[in-house]
């Protein structure tokens, strides 16, 4: 609710409106992604920008997945009703429901991580990993690619926006001596 | 440049076509144009250059900006030929101006003297098809130096005590040592192995007019906008152009070698970027269009004249293919490397490059190395702890704990030859020009595995002796995607039992060459690149006598 809100203001404050999504559905997607990347004491998917990216990429190269946030979006709802009467969407809902909802759907539709192979974009597959992967993708894409705004993705994981660096890059390496050979061997080759 | 570029007509017959841009087709073109022929590449994909490379992930890896697109050329994939394969992604291969090697890792090892002679060292092994080369290091090490001179490879000679043995140092020293590098180091000479400073195709200083690497951290998966990494399109291309004799036609899909009724080759067809077809007449042509595309083409140039394909009495087109095998270790450290900065690997070992067979009952080998190659979105969906909330403040606190203090040790093993693990046609499925789709058929042998296994079980033992706070590792399973594409269209003296001869030359058609992955023999240790370019200076030498000689047809 708190991320819904703080999305219409910015929205507002931008005078940014979207491209594919309705405002209701828009409303519910940013609900999902703030509780995929929550906001703390650093930013979450609403200050990056995610519902912005997500609406983009539905009109570019995610459009095949349009029809999959239509549907997913209404069971997400009926879902969020079923367990809490009177709630009628995600998005109406408080933080702890809304994560009592997630909990109960990612137990069937979200992976494990650790069996992924690299660098592929999952496959087809439930609504809720898709939502997932287009959130972390406009929550640390480089800023060009339409999300990450203000890098705020990248401070969370600590990656330095410049596009170029030196060594020593990290705690590991600053005290490196430089390469010395092992002292000689005679068992070797 | 603008000045020299030539351009041709698919009516002119040129001396030399060479499908594909990639690391052999590169250094082909750069050679042959440099040696006075009239060169035309085609390339399947478009001259992109640094300007048009990002750092965008999803264009570089969900919308394929470098690589083959699924989606217009599907791939199907089966473990054995008994079954019917599915659609799925089985290969990735660079289709663009350079190939793979615009998106490489760009571990440059050479491959050592077993390489060529293992079937003499280890005997028959049942159930492969293991051969020796017909020729040997020592007749490579000269391509080898060259590789490293003209494309540019940096690295510390002699750092390695398993090392071959080599005519001139590395032209520049190794690139900078990365957290990972140390922490693998230390560990690893703790535990009695040789860690030694990666040979890598990426420039430590400025050279040739191009800048020396930046760290910028978007490395393997994406082309170097400085120019730093010492692709076939930073280098060896650019050179070829400059001959003014060579033309770098992009955007063009060959899908047949075109022969007269004498058998041999007189051009090829392709398909412009509108999809109208081309003929582009040559005297000779040479196929570098990858371990996976050069047997497609030759089995799409199947003709009345030749029923199985081009250049297949032997049968054996597309067949002993040879993925290497792969194993990642992640380990989480308690302080940050920040090894997202820089390039994937600076430390690497050779112990187990060549595997005591008798001890341990394992062919073959490998070489670890110590590396961080993932960018943001890659490591959120594919290298967190197994077990990693998904979801909420602990996903967050995650990627926030994480990130800057992981590491990989990858595994690189070798592939033994067997004659099923192939490239065919799909015979149902098509691509969006209408030819048959790459068919996969692949199934792991159980020594690879146990292979794959053990070196696995070694990198976890160095992640211990390093003391990492976590560390896991990817599921080991028999593989069904492919990036190094080897041995499809084996080298051999003998035409009953390979397709091309020492020479390059298919034994079937004389004025055809092939030259890319699929001409090894055998698979190496898991970095293929650096030998298929020392193949490729080999080949163009090798082809420019015969064709000084007076001794090709066409």
């Amino acid at each position: 609710m708190v991320a819904a809100a703080q999305h219409a203001h910015q929205a507002a404050a931008s005078k940014q409106s979207f491209e594919v999504l309705t405002p209701e559905q828009a409303k519910e997607v940013a609900a999902i992604a703030a509780r995929i990347i929550p906001t703390d004491e650093l930013p979450g998917a609403t200050e990056a920008g995610v519902v912005y990216f997500i609406d983009r990429a539905l009109k570019t190269f995610a459009s095949d997945a349009l029809p999959q946030y239509r549907s997913g979006l209404v069971d997400v709802n009926r879902a969020t009703t079923q367990m809490f009467p009177g709630v009628n969407s995600f998005s109406a809902a408080t933080p702890e429901q809304q994560d009592k909802v997630l909990t109960e759907l990612s137990a069937t539709q979200l992976p494990q991580t650790g069996s992924r192979r690299r660098n592929q974009a999952p496959a087809a597959s439930g609504f809720l990993q898709t939502i997932w992967y287009h959130t972390v993708c406009g929550f640390l894409i480089d800023p060009e690619g339409g999300g990450n705004r203000d890098f705020v993705g990248w401070k969370v994981i600590g990656r330095d926006p410049a596009h170029s660096f030196s060594p020593p890059f990290g705690y590991y390496d600053k005290d490196y001596p430089g390469w010395q050979p092992l002292p000689a061997e005679t068992d070797k080759k | 440049m603008s000045q020299t570029k030539v351009s041709y007509k698919p009516s002119d017959e040129v001396d030399f076509l060479i499908v594909g841009s990639g690391a052999a087709g590169g250094v082909l073109a750069k050679e042959l144009s440099t040696n006075g022929f009239r060169v035309v590449v085609l390339e399947q994909g478009p001259y992109l250059t640094e300007a048009d490379f990002t750092h965008d992930e999803l264009k570089v890896f969900g919308q394929h900006l470098l690589t083959n697109n699924p989606k217009v050329q599907p791939t199907t994939f089966r473990q054995t030929p008994q079954e019917k394969a599915r659609v799925q992604q089985s290969v990735m291969y660079g289709r663009c101006v350079g190939g793979s090697s615009v998106h490489f890792t760009a571990n440059f090892w050479r491959f050592h003297e077993i390489d060529f002679v293992e079937r003499s060292k280890v005997g028959e092994i049942p159930g492969t098809g293991l051969v020796d080369w017909p020729i040997r290091y020592a007749d490579l090490e000269p391509y080898y130096t060259k590789v490293e001179w003209e494309i540019g490879v940096s690295g510390l000679a002699g750092a390695s005590p398993f090392d071959p043995p080599r005519s001139k140092p590395y032209p520049m020293p190794p690139l900078p040592v990365k957290g990972s590098g140390v922490i693998f180091e230390r560990a690893a000479r703790k535990l009695g192995y040789h860690p030694f400073p990666a040979p890598m195709a990426i420039l430590s200083q400025p050279r040739a007019g191009r800048s020396a690497c930046v760290n910028c951290g978007f490395c393997l998966g994406f082309g170097c906008e400085v120019g730093a990494k010492s692709t076939a399109l930073s280098s060896v291309i650019r050179m070829a152009e400059k001959t003014g004799r060579c033309e770098i036609r992009p955007n063009s899909y060959v899908h047949k070698i075109a022969t007269d009724k004498n058998g041999t080759a007189t051009g090829v067809l392709y398909f412009d970027a509108k999809k109208n077809e081309q003929l582009q007449k040559a005297k000779a042509v040479v196929v570098c269009a990858n371990g996976a595309e050069t047997p497609r083409l030759l089995l799409l140039s199947a003709s009345n004249q030749f029923p199985n394909g081009l250049a297949n009495s032997s049968g054996l087109v597309g067949k002993y293919l040879m993925p290497n095998c792969a194993a990642i270790a992640y380990g989480v450290f308690d302080e940050p490397l920040n090894d997202y900065k820089g390039f994937a690997v600076s430390r690497v070992f050779h112990d187990f490059y060549e595997m005591d067979t008798q001890k341990l009952g394992i062919y073959g080998g490998g070489g670890l190395d110590a590396r961080f190659d993932l960018t943001p979105i890659g490591f959120v969906t594919g290298a967190l702890p197994p077990g990693t909330p998904r979801w909420g403040k602990d996903f967050k606190k995650a990627l926030n704990h994480n990130f800057t203090r992981t590491m990989q040790i990858f595994c690189h093993g070798s592939s033994l030859p067997v004659e099923s693990n192939s490239f065919s046609l799909d015979p149902d499925v098509k691509d969006a020009w209408g030819l048959p789709a790459l068919r996969m058929t692949y199934q792991d042998s159980p020594n690879d595995l146990k292979l794959v296994t053990w070196m696995k079980d070694r990198a976890m033992e160095i992640l211990d002796a390093a003391g990492a706070q976590n560390k896991w590792h990817q599921p080991i399973g028999s593989q069904q995607f492919a990036v190094h594409l080897l041995g499809t269209c084996r080298m051999g003296a003998d035409a009953k039992s390979s397709v091309i001869n020492p020479d390059h030359r298919t034994h079937d058609v004389p004025n055809l060459f092939l030259c890319d992955g699929s001409s090894l023999v055998t698979s190496g240790r898991g970095q293929p690149t650096m030998t298929i370019q020392a193949l490729a200076y080999r080949a163009a030498d090798r082809i420019t006598a015969l064709a000084k000689q007076g001794n090709l047809p066409g």
